[in-house]
């Protein structure tokens, strides 16, 4: 059975650093959050120029707050939303860092982090970062309409999240551990509505959250929280139903980045929200500060991806998704 | 479950946009676009100028404030309130056409603005003059 629960030993998580747009800072999470800027524009003229200078100034707050210098990082593990995930090459081509791009929608930072710690734990790195980021313009600008275009949201549409993340992953013991991810497979249940990609990862976040716990070494009750990583309102219900066809009852708080980061009822943002940068900051932010105040100790992260292109929707071709876990704990 | 038990069961609990009131919506933001353009048609007729002439410039004068409107950045809410009422009337392609136009500056003018300014509102030319002259034929062969 290919079902392998990768266990780590020595790996930490000893910082984080997250950088936020306007609209995520009035969201219920703000003090969370080390960065925000006001300006879509980040003080660039583009919007992709933008989201490279959001991640930028993440690192440099990673870096300043681990005090830490770019030659101290062996490896950065990134992506981002923009084709080709140009956004991060650009962020980080004057840190002269080695780099692994890295693509699996809005399941990259967790992505992320799981490729940093297998770097760790075999030996092959000290200091890992993991970066990620999302940005409403850019994202909106390549899968749907110009910003200005009145085009009108179905309720099922998640918000793209302008933020980043980023995490200092290395073998220096810290609060955190890094203890055991399993990475996805892809799950495709033939959803075609590019506007209901909650539906489609729900799957994908099933299948790993069963296989997670398959090997019998966790139950779901070890958990404080068990977080999904953006599959909004609409994704995550799904979720919880097929969870429980499946036999498998969640015995812990059971919610979802994507429904943390916003405020459904103060702010307009229909299903809640998505992209690769949701999950990094609210992992980043919101439980890593919770995490190391010791108000959690276990926590089952799910970051999950709808692998689909502009192209691939069009043609009528269906979401392939992915789900990938990963557990924090501060026990030893 | 099936693929396609899921797919129905995605279908049935995804919650549909409110069709009575998004036409109701709908109604008074076309209703009020439409009767702007009314009233400039009332104004150039005032002027003077011919009928035919008076509705030209009053589609025209509409192009205008929409455009204006989506550059000052609040085309966009009032579509998001008024939806098909506000992008069905000429409005709407004119938005089209300019919020493509404002946002693909970064990728020059040639290959950015005049290129992209027609990925929405392109289809709405083809598939409106094929349809004007297949309206062309018909009318030259049964009608006059």
């Amino acid at each position: 059975m290919n079902n392998n629960h990768l266990y780590f030993n020595n790996v930490f998580l000893n910082n984080t650093s997250s950088v936020v747009g306007k609209k995520e800072f009035e969201g219920p999470l703000s003090s969370a959050f080390d960065l925000y800027s006001n300006d879509e524009y980040f003080g660039k003229s583009s919007f992709e120029e933008a989201e490279s200078e959001m991640v930028r100034q993440n690192l440099n707050v990673l870096f300043k707050k681990a005090q830490k210098l770019p030659t101290d990082i062996d490896y950065v593990f990134g992506g981002d939303l923009v084709n080709q995930c140009v956004a991060t090459s650009f962020a980080i081509e004057n840190y002269q860092i080695p780099f692994i791009g890295l693509y699996g929608a809005c399941s990259t930072a967790i992505e992320s982090i799981i490729c940093a710690s297998v770097f760790i734990n075999g030996g092959f790195a000290k200091n890992c970062v993991g970066v990620t980021s999302s940005h409403f313009c850019t994202a909106e600008r390549q899968y749907r309409f110009p910003l200005e275009y009145g085009s009108v949201r179905t309720p099922t549409s998640q918000n793209t999240v302008t933020a980043s993340g980023a995490f200092l992953i290395s073998n220096t013991p810290s609060i955190i551990r890094i203890k055991s991810a399993m990475i996805g497979k892809i799950v495709d249940k033939e959803i075609t509505d590019a506007n209901n990609m909650g539906a489609a990862m729900a799957c994908a976040a099933t299948n790993t959250i069963k296989r997670f716990f398959e090997d019998g070494n966790m139950k779901t009750e070890d958990f404080d929280v068990i977080c999904t990583g953006d599959l909004g309102y609409e994704g995550h219900s799904i979720a919880r139903e097929m969870l429980n066809l499946e036999g498998l009852d969640i015995k812990t708080e059971f919610t979802d980045c994507g429904m943390l980061i916003y405020d459904k009822n103060k702010q307009d943002i229909v299903a809640g929200g998505s992209g690769c940068g949701c999950v990094a900051s609210v992992l980043a932010g919101h439980f890593y500060k919770l995490l190391s105040n010791n108000k959690i100790k276990n926590l089952l992260i799910v970051g999950t991806g709808a692998l689909l292109n502009t192209n691939s929707a069009l043609s009528g071709r269906s979401i392939p998704s992915i789900a990938h876990a990963i557990h924090l704990s501060t026990e030893a | 479950m099936t693929n396609k038990q899921y797919q129905e069961y995605a279908t049935k609990r995804s919650e549909t946009s409110p069709c009575i009131i998004n036409c109701i919506k709908a109604f008074i933001t076309g209703g009020l676009i439409c009767m702007i353009g009314e009233a400039f048609k009332q104004l150039y007729l005032y002027l003077n100028i011919d009928s035919d002439t008076s509705l030209l410039f009053a589609s025209l004068s509409i192009i205008l404030l929409t455009a204006i409107s989506t550059g000052l950045g609040f085309f966009d809410k009032i579509a998001r309130f008024g939806k098909g009422g506000a992008l069905v009337p000429i409005s709407g392609f004119a938005n089209a056409i300019t919020s493509e136009a404002i946002e693909s500056k970064s990728e020059g003018l040639i290959t950015g603005v005049a290129t992209k300014m027609f990925t929405i509102a392109g289809p709405v030319i083809i598939y409106g003059i094929t349809a004007s002259i297949i309206y062309g034929l018909f009318y030259y062969i049964f009608i006059m």
